[in-house]
């Protein structure tokens, strides 16, 4: 007999858990080969204009130093468009590096130095110097939606009546800020590229899609999709960052065609703020308003997010507005502003996470107004039904995640005048705050593999950024298959192992999860099959295996989704409460307690899905008290482009963060019942802080990050 | 980062005579010097460990405590003489940095730390402290964390270090030694304000080392507190932070000692208030009133308005804890 079925709920640790703290896990920027080299970029100096001079004798001359690569030397990548075979007045599209003299933003890559060691690169890199033609420059965001310009089509949406919150007898109207978010993983983004052939490429890459990557690497540079092979075993966070190739990857393989040797290239942390995207400064306007008794009349949500100018990043802060209450009347205005900076790109919770900040906000600020308990008046306008299209919901439980998590934060604590309780000298605070996001499935392949010791190996090609994909994975195929976690290797993280989506928009679970639960489900009937009894016990895979003299049987499953994935409106769901302390002469904010409840469906991986909601809360306390990218207009330039003064939270920052699931499987999602967990784990958790800090303060801060100065 | 020379002299005499020869300069943690050095904002051309000499000792003395200029943070945050006479100091070094860098950073080299301003770290910004002639990038730029009290026009950096202001408020003195012997000076006269030379930091000349601190005794140990305000709670520079230190005899101040930082240039010493405070009584409003008067001659840029209300808050808060009113 096999040993007991090991469900999700023993709580699987985390199974490259012991890697990852003991510094056996590799990341891409540890895979050295042999005769490798090393790159380091240069930035521009300026944000816009262009390179009048550009001097590299004595950097080319410094000692170790192999190739420095410009604009005047670089070879051509064959994928660029060239620019003006664009469209008239289009924008130019992913910065095309090393191209042309254009300076399209201030950190612009302008050279890249390879040389034998790091340390002389980085030296040679410093000895580049360029003279440019200035131009001025505009980096200053938007502080209204006069400057911006429609995205997607520029159209605004209208249910019901337009504005028709101004008509409600109750209502407010609050503009709100979101600055500019870094994504900052702890790894920094890193690329280790070696051509095994002129037309035959390997890449140790930070990506959150090996396939993705490889399919886009092989485009740029005119390649068989099959000649790239992109290997990306472990992810030290990403965040979004890595969802797409970037110029220093492109570069860093121009790199190691030009000195004919593997290339290293690592970003530095104040790369990290110029060369890989991040979360847009977004202003936005909210009008509400409601009956004396608390039904919503209207919504009207305005957003402008900041863009480059030569790529447009659209993203759905406005989407919130639409779909998280009943309510008859929503207006939403999204547009983009053209900056001289570079391009965001998704991150975490993208646009819900900056438009729940908002949208909760003004709820919590409508409380006040109509005199309600913010979760009354959030019940009062509860969605049944998607508003947004009238489809049922898969499943939706976000009313038993409101009192699930008002029972553990002591909601009845809260007073519901503002500024009234100081508790040792400090006033105290509770908020609370909620958001959605899709739950996506997508169609992944994965392969089964059973060995005559018994072993299962499960293969796919998915990356792993540290929501515990591989523990998830292993505990799915333990659950089908009958056997123990232990003896299940989970494969992953390189380009040829079978289709996986990209590791974004929290679907992975969903996705590679159903293929894996697929693939067991058919290597379990074909061992049923070869039992010959018609049984539908677990199969003694080992002693059938041997009775049919089989070294192995593997199956190859693509799993996809099916009619009810169109049917029914699929959302996850998250509340955030929070409790917390600021000090009513110096402004210092203390976060006291955190819950977190999610409604994603079943739980799959019960340690690893509380780790990804714990951090999820860490990154919107960090969102709500801490994170700002800051330019010097002047300049155009960043002033705090490292971890010294960007700050994120720290361990003293952190309070006791409690994680709670309603864990109840959604039937029509996908066979395993788990919705998406990674962006709700964000997305309502900032303006969770916000309303607490006015509910101790009775200061409404409605410019991120609440720091102390704004609140004395 | 340019290429150097490394030395580790076995002598303070080997080590004067290494330091005399422009272009070296002294390492002992390196935590600042280091970064400097990765960034191009230093670059020296030899460097001179000075980590073999005997300088980490703590000991009283007839001058009070002495501590070695090698003396670890961590270490000194932790000693027993230091938790008993002078417990503000362990407080403020352990507002300080992380302990990672507590456990690198030596008692002379906090001293000698440049400040964090980011125009200071940019080679490719303007900044007289840097490069001098070339402006101020913080005057007219992102000034939050600059200073509101003795700048000049050439520049409006603060010195960041947590540790030098209880030793500005507990009338430290430091001992330098030279080519031409030592020579004591106050701690309070050990850094200095920008006026027209921002790139000197402090008044160490050229060729000189620092041996160690000396912290007179006084009975301040049992009411006085370091309150930092910052934007996270630990591993973040001060908004504002103060240092207070009150003698109380039956129920009045008999005398008080107060510093901040974040402020200013070095650590400010806020004589008007100490002299306020002393005869007063333990109340709120005493407070208020010395941190008023510590305000006056603020004076505020475009971002760091706010020190202008949290100084004095911060003040009459670090007075309410020193004086067990907290």
């Amino acid at each position: 007999m096999n040993k007991p079925i090991p469900t999700s709920a023993d709580g699987l640790s985390r199974v490259d858990g012991r890697a990852k703290v003991t510094g056996a896990a590799k990341y891409s920027a540890e895979y050295n080969q042999p005769n490798m080299a090393y790159a380091v970029l240069v930035g521009s100096t300026i944000t816009k204009g262009t390179i009048a001079t550009i001097d590299t004798k004595l950097a080319a001359k410094a000692p170790g130093v192999l190739a420095v690569l410009t604009y005047l030397n670089s070879p051509k990548v064959p994928g660029h468009i060239p620019t003006k075979a664009q469209k008239p007045g289009a924008k130019s599209g992913p910065l095309k590096v090393f191209y042309d003299n254009k300076i399209l933003y201030n950190g612009h890559p302008i050279a890249m130095v390879v040389a034998d060691t790091f340390e002389r690169a980085q030296y040679a890199a410093s000895l580049v110097k360029a003279t440019y033609n200035k131009q001025a420059h505009d980096t200053k965001p938007p502080k209204d939606l006069s400057r911006g310009v429609g995205a997607w089509g520029g159209k605004d949406f209208t249910r019901g009546t337009v504005d028709a919150w101004k008509t409600a007898p109750i209502k407010l109207e609050q503009e709100y800020i979101h600055p500019s978010e870094i994504h900052n993983p702890m790894e920094l983004h890193a690329i280790i590229a070696r051509w095994d052939a002129p037309d035959k490429l390997t890449v140790w890459d930070k990506t959150q899609g090996t396939q993705a990557t490889r399919d886009d690497i092989a485009k740029a540079f005119k390649l068989k999709k099959e000649d790239v092979q992109v290997n990306s075993q472990f992810v030290g966070g990403a965040f979004g960052s890595a969802l797409q190739v970037w110029p220093h990857e492109v570069a860093a393989i121009l790199g190691a065609k030009v000195v004919k040797r593997p290339v290293k290239l690592v970003l530095s942390r104040p790369d990290m703020f110029t060369s890989v995207g991040y979360r847009p400064y977004t202003w936005q306007k909210i009008g509400i308003g409601a009956t004396a008794d608390g039904k919503l009349v209207g919504i009207t949500h305005e957003a402008v997010g900041q863009t480059s100018t030569f790529e447009d990043f659209a993203e759905g802060p406005i989407n919130t507005s639409k779909g998280l209450y009943a309510v008859p009347n929503v207006t939403t205005r999204y547009k983009l502003l053209s900056l001289d900076v570079n391009t965001p790109t998704w991150m975490r919770g993208p646009g819900e996470a900056t438009g729940a900040f908002a949208l909760e906000s003004a709820l919590d600020e409508l409380s006040y107004a109509l005199k309600m308990d913010p979760i009354d008046l959030r019940l009062k306008n509860y969605a049944k039904v998607d508003p947004d299209n009238n489809k049922q919901y898969s499943s939706k439980y976000l009313d038993e995640a409101y009192a699930m998590g008002a029972e553990r934060i002591g909601w009845e604590n809260r007073k519901a005048e503002a500024g009234t309780t100081i508790q040792n000298g400090w006033l105290v605070g509770y908020g609370m705050g909620g958001g959605m996001f899709g739950a996506y499935r997508d169609v992944a392949v994965a392969r089964a593999i059973m060995k005559a010791d018994g072993t299962l190996t499960i293969q796919t090609a998915v990356s792993d950024i540290g929501p515990g994909t591989g523990t998830a994975m292993v505990l799915i195929a333990a659950n089908k298959m009958g056997i123990d976690p232990g003896k299940i290797k989970f494969e992953m993280g390189d380009s040829a192992l079978p289709l996986a989506p990209m590791q974004g928009g929290s679907a992975t679970t969903s996705a590679v999860g159903s293929a894996v639960h697929d693939a067991c489900t058919v290597l379990k009937e074909k061992f049923q099959q070869l039992m010959g009894n018609g049984g539908t016990d677990n199969p003694d895979y080992v002693k059938i295996l041997k009775e049919k003299n089989l070294p192995s049987l593997e199956v190859l499953t693509k799993s996809q989704p099916g009619p009810d994935n169109e049917k029914y409106s699929m959302q996850s769901w998250s509340v955030h409460f929070v409790k917390v302390l600021v000090h009513p002469t110096t402004g210092v904010i203390k976060v006291d307690k955190v819950v977190c409840v999610a409604d994603s469906g079943k739980i799959i991986s019960p340690k690893t899905a509380r780790s990804q909601v714990v951090g999820g809360a860490i990154g919107g306390i960090g969102m709500a008290l801490m994170e700002e990218a800051i330019i010097d207009h002047r300049y155009g330039r960043f002033v705090n482009n490292n971890f010294a003064d960007y700050h994120v939270p720290v361990n003293a920052d952190i309070p006791q963060i409690e994680a709670l699931f309603v864990n109840k499987p959604d039937p029509y999602i996908n066979p395993i019942g788990a919705k998406g967990m990674g962006e709700i784990a964000l997305i309502g958790m900032a303006a969770a802080v916000a309303n607490a800090v006015y509910n101790a303060t009775g200061k409404r801060v409605r410019d991120l990050p609440i720091t102390p100065d704004k609140l004395i | 980062m340019k290429q150097f020379q490394y030395v580790h002299p076995a002598s303070q005499a080997a080590v004067l005579d290494a330091i005399a020869k422009p272009g070296s300069k002294i390492i002992a943690g390196g935590t600042n010097l280091v970064d400097l050095m990765k960034k191009g904002v230093m670059s020296p051309d030899k460097l001179i460990d000075i980590n073999n000499l005997p300088l980490n000792t703590i000991n009283t003395s007839p001058n009070g405590l002495h501590i070695g200029a090698l003396t670890l943070n961590s270490v000194l945050s932790e000693n027993s003489l230091v938790l008993d006479k002078h417990p503000l100091l362990a407080m403020a070094l352990k507002a300080g940095a992380s302990p990672q860098l507590r456990n690198m950073a030596t008692v002379g080299g906090n001293m000698m730390q440049r400040t964090r301003c980011a125009y200071f770290y940019d080679t490719a910004m303007p900044c007289n402290k840097r490069a001098p002639g070339t402006g101020c990038g913080a005057m007219g730029g992102y000034n939050r964390m600059h200073a509101i009290f003795g700048a000049s026009p050439q520049c409006i950096a603060v010195h960041p270090s947590d540790m030098c202001v209880a030793l500005a408020a507990l009338d430290a003195t430091v001992t330098i030694a030279g080519k031409k012997g030592e020579r004591r000076i106050p701690f309070t006269e050990f850094h200095r304000l920008p006026g027209e030379h921002p790139e000197m930091d402090n008044h160490l000349a050229a060729g000189e080392m620092i041996l160690g601190l000396d912290i007179p005794d006084n009975n301040f140990s049992k009411n006085s507190y370091y309150l930092k305000v910052r934007d996270r709670q630990s591993y973040a520079f001060a908004l504002v932070s103060v240092a207070a230190a009150l003698e109380i005899q039956g129920g009045v101040i008999k005398q008080a000692r107060l510093a901040m930082g974040g402020v200013a240039h070095k650590p400010w010493r806020l004589f008007d208030a100490e002299k306020f405070l002393a005869g007063k009584a333990l109340t709120e409003e005493n407070f208020n009133k010395a941190a008023q008067l510590a305000m006056l001659g603020a004076k505020a840029r475009e971002y760091n308005a706010f020190k202008i209300k949290l100084a004095p808050a911060t003040i009459a808060e670090a007075l309410k804890h020193a004086g067990g009113l907290v």
